[in-house]
């Protein structure tokens, strides 16, 4: 049995925001369990303050699994120690757009941009790179947002 | 900020957009190198949309740092090794 290989596990990498539009936490754990009952194993990467927020929020680790700090992240990918199949970013800033950017430029992940917030419409017209675009008008309630993700269902990708 | 923030640095435009970063780099730096998301300056990966720009004014070098709550700001370091570097990659 110990000969036999392994099949590897697809992996998804969820790139968080700024945690000021509070829409995103909660995505963020709706996408996580949609990615485990998929079979695919996620990984969390943001700063201090969005991560904590889903630690906290998730304290037996019912959906979290591994949580990584978002610079040492986009240092592993650069220096080709990780990468991952699927790679999902939250924007609703310009900052979010950068971060985008750089992830369809560093990793081999099939990239989906996750737009949200009041101005979303103001951040989708900024993406000009390859990857999926979800949008919604969502920034307390994360119903619109969640809509437009089922509609895509990366998930069976 | 890690390392950047042991830095001696000046902040040359805060809470920028990308583009507004990158257009300050271009309209104020007569030397300037693009280099791509996740390049390393000092111990920092640039962010950015592709092709980034850093600028080069004798041993300063003029990049983008971004974080996610605050968007882009554009750092000033001197530092006449890391711009030496720079310089020969031009090359």
């Amino acid at each position: 049995m110990a000969d036999e290989p392994t099949a590897k596990t697809a992996t998804a990498l969820l790139v968080l925001g700024c945690p000021q539009v509070p829409v995103q936490t909660s995505i963020a754990l709706y996408l996580i369990n949609r990615l485990k009952k998929a079979g695919i194993t996620p990984v969390v990467a943001g700063n201090k303050a969005a991560n904590t927020l889903l630690v906290v929020s998730d304290p037996d680790r019912h959906y979290l699994g591994e949580v990584i700090d978002l610079d040492r992240a986009v240092g592993l990918i650069t220096d080709k120690k990780r990468d991952f199949d699927q790679c999902f970013v939250f924007i609703h800033n310009d900052a979010g757009v950068s971060y985008a950017a750089t992830m369809g430029a560093i990793s081999k992940a099939k990239l989906y941009a996750l737009v949200y917030g009041e101005h979303y419409e103001e951040q989708v017209k900024k993406i000009d790179f390859p990857c999926t675009v979800i949008a919604a008008k969502a920034v307390h309630n994360p119903l619109p947002l969640k809509k437009a993700i089922d509609e895509v269902a990366p998930w069976a990708a | 900020m890690g390392c950047v923030e042991s830095m001696n640095y000046e902040i040359v435009l805060r809470d920028a957009t990308f583009k507004e970063s990158r257009d300050y780099i271009h309209s104020n730096f007569r030397e300037s190198i693009d280099v791509q998301p996740g390049f390393k300056i000092f111990d920092v990966h640039v962010i950015g949309l592709p092709p980034i720009a850093i600028g080069l004014d004798g041993d300063f070098v003029i990049f983008p740092y971004t974080k996610p709550c605050h968007g882009t700001f554009l750092l000033r370091v001197e530092d006449g090794e890391e711009a030496a570097r720079l310089r020969a990659l031009k090359k």
